[in-house]
């Protein structure tokens, strides 16, 4: 019969003062483990949400913060617009050797409580998400550049709006009573819905972008909600037919060292060497947000820089108020360990004489009490991871519907395993009064009281 | 002839509060082996002391205490605990069993805290079990047994390091005269077998059933009576 049986059997013969201490001490660890895992989430889906792409291009008013905000998580933030042609100069006109691909967005209403947006197929087709991940399809496939009336559906969107691929739904609230000028808002087909990808685009509706205009034209400016639809109509018949979009996502091109030959009219040949570092920081990307800048009436903001400063500089911090908050309470369910245990030791006063005027010595009987506080705590520990990923079940919807990402309550953080040393020290610290009392326990005066 | 034990000039001060309390005033007696020794005395009379000293749960402040022939007077809390363990058996009054462990797991305690655990020890606490008649209570926890037979798990407890001697303080005190007469029986029977017992008592009927008495009185030895004049020590 080891000791920690021995601590075990004295944990279960105060059956209900055990577990109310290791319940107290798996709330607190419950709060650590949601803590940490929530951030972890956050953390990825804040940091490489963006990622499939170097730079937005978006209307010059308001931070460039916002302009990622509005990019990336489909935030109200984004509620001015740059001219479509902007986007054809990106991809197919003067600017566009420098980009690898160039994609517009639009935002447009919110259905379903979820935002709807318009964008060109290629999204799914050139854009990665999480940084390495291929959009798959749970059902049906990407829009057709073909055809202008399609839509993708994000996993969670498709269901709240109870849409298969194949169904035809009305992207828009604009209501009017239907005429002969204005008949009614034009139907999208579902041609696929997205698999989930733990990002804000679960719950958004992408509908195509010459669909959305198409749309827009055909409703009266007076039915119209959102902005972006409104200026449409205003500045119908400007430059590109009026056309507005909300942003550009744009990928810029990778280049390595790559040697350019350029030939004078004599055959001689000069070889330039062109050294441009990753694609990030790369120099080729620096001038050419500067320059699209300079030439148009844009900002440019990197979502990758703007989120990393955002995310460091509020939920960073709340992470470690979380966290303090968190450790307070696992420290003030060790506190309570302490005193129950401590108060046990005037009970236990007399079973610890008779340990030791059985043999056992006072580095045992010590042992015995750490290993029950030990017991105690890693049981509630393990209680707790228990909870806390229980908890998530509970508040994983909210934050999804919060701040659109999706925690996976089953999502395991490595940093929940310094938890077991973090529990291992506190119990040695909870137990040790209590184990140096046992130390110190005098046999002949205990053993009859 | 054999000493279980020896005390030569055994003295035990308690300082409370500044007081001198002296409990033992130089107790000399020898305890051979296969011994039946009762000791008596009025209540303070220093009885309880003299059972700690001899059960290396307390040191004499002076004196000397023979184990076998060892010397004991000078070890450290380490090494009583390991004669403790494996040359002293303990009954009590009140049996103290350890609450959460089983019968069976109750006289193995002590083989335990020796780390001489085995299933050949496993195997001679079944026999001892049997022997005080609880083999069929193996998995029963102490609160299921009646008082007497918390006793007899506690003597068996006691057997099974194979002690120098038992000693037994107040081992009846919380029985009823039926069970009390079953523990002595199995007292005198574990005496007959070769056994050496020491037990305290303020019970005379329970100290006549040793081979002799020995009376204390403020902490000095105030005379030694031979129950069995014709048995041979
Ligand atoms: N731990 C102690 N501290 C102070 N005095 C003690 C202590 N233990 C015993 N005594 C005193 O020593 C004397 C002998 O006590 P004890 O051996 O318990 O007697 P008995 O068991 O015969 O009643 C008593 O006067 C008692 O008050
Ligand atoms: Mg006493």
């Amino acid at each position: 019969m080891p000791l920690w049986k021995i601590a075990w059997r004295s944990i279960q013969h105060r059956s209900l003062a055990s577990a109310l201490t290791a319940f107290s001490m798996g709330l607190g660890v419950a709060l650590v483990v949601a803590v940490i895992v929530i951030y972890g989430v956050l953390n990825q889906t804040f940091m490489r949400s963006a990622q499939g792409y170097d730079i937005v291009v978006g209307p010059p008013k308001g931070s460039p913060l916002e302009v990622v905000l509005g990019a990336v998580f489909y935030s109200g933030y984004l509620s001015d617009t740059i001219p479509y042609d902007y986007f054809r100069q990106l991809e197919t006109g003067r600017y566009s050797p420098e980009v690898e691909t160039a994609i517009p967005i639009a935002l447009g209403d919110h259905i379903f409580g979820m935002p709807v947006i318009a964008t060109a197929p290629k999204y799914f087709t050139k854009l990665k998400y999480l940084e390495k991940y291929n959009y798959t399809f749970s059902s049906g496939g990407n829009m057709s550049a073909d055809s202008d009336f399609e839509a993708v559906l994000g996993y969670t969107a498709a269901k709240k709006a109870k849409l298969k691929a194949g169904d035809k739904f009305k992207p828009t609230l604009a209501k009017h009573i239907p005429s002969k000028e204005f008949p009614e808002p034009d139907s999208f087909t579902v041609a696929g819905i997205l698999d989930p990808t733990g990002t804000p685009n679960d719950q958004a509706f992408f509908i195509n972008i010459e669909g959305f205009f198409i749309m827009n034209d055909h409703l009266p400016k007076s039915a119209l909600n959102d902005v972006m639809s409104k200026r449409q109509t205003e500045d119908k018949g400007t430059e590109a037919g009026g056309k507005r979009i909300s942003a550009v996502l744009v990928l810029t091109k990778v280049q390595d060292i790559k040697p350019t030959v350029t030939k004078d009219e004599r055959g001689m040949e000069t070889v330039n060497i062109e050294r441009l570092e990753s694609q990030k920081f790369d120099p080729a990307t620096m001038s050419l947000a500067d320059r699209l800048v300079q030439d148009l009436d844009v900002q440019v903001a990197k979502p990758a820089y703007e989120i990393t400063r955002l995310f460091e500089m509020i939920v960073g911090k709340i992470q470690i108020v979380l966290i303090i908050f968190a450790v307070l309470v696992i420290f003030v369910a060790g506190i309570g360990m302490m005193v129950s245990i401590y108060n046990s030791m005037n009970e236990r006063r007399q079973e610890i004489a008779i340990m030791r005027a059985l043999g056992a010595k006072r580095a045992t009987v010590m042992s015995i009490i750490l290993l029950e506080s030990i017991l105690l705590s890693l049981g509630g520990g393990l209680i707790g991871m228990v909870i806390g990923h229980g908890l998530l079940i509970g508040i994983g919807p909210i934050i999804a519907s919060a701040v659109m990402v999706v925690v996976n309550p089953f999502h395991f953080q490595p940093m929940e395993l310094a938890l077991i040393p973090g529990l291992l020290v506190l119990a040695s610290l909870v137990g040790y009064l209590p184990a140096v009392i046992a130390y110190r326990t005098d046999v002949a005066q205990s053993l009859n009281p | 002839m054999q000493l279980a034990a020896k005390l030569v000039d055994v003295k035990k001060e308690y300082v409370l509060k500044g007081e001198t309390v002296r409990a033992l005033r130089g107790v000399s007696m020898e305890i051979p082996e296969g011994d039946y020794l009762a000791i008596m005395g009025a209540s303070g009379s220093g009885k309880s002391t003299m059972l700690n000293i001899l059960g290396c749960l307390d040191k004499p402040t002076s004196g000397k205490i023979y184990l076998g022939s060892d010397d004991i007077t000078t070890l450290d809390d380490w090494h009583l605990s390991n004669i403790r363990g494996s040359r002293i058996g303990f009954v009590f009054q009140s049996y103290n069993l350890v609450q959460q462990l089983t019968v069976l797991e109750n006289i193995e305690v002590p083989l335990f805290y020796q780390g001489n655990v085995s299933r050949k020890s496993r195997q001679r606490c079944i026999e001892l079990a049997e022997m005080v008649g609880l083999k069929d209570r193996l998995n029963h926890r102490p609160t299921q047994l009646s008082g007497g037979q918390q006793q007899r798990v506690a003597i068996a407890r006691s057997l099974v390091n194979n002690p120098y001697f038992i000693l037994a303080d107040e081992p009846t005190g919380n029985l009823d005269s039926v069970t009390t007469e079953e523990i002595l029986q199995l007292l005198d029977r574990l005496n007959a077998e070769g056994r050496t017992i020491i037990l305290v008592t303020h019970e005379t009927n329970v100290g006549e059933r040793a081979k002799r008495i020995i009376w204390l009185k403020d902490g000095e030895v105030e005379k030694e009576v031979n129950n069995r004049k014709t048995t041979v020590l």
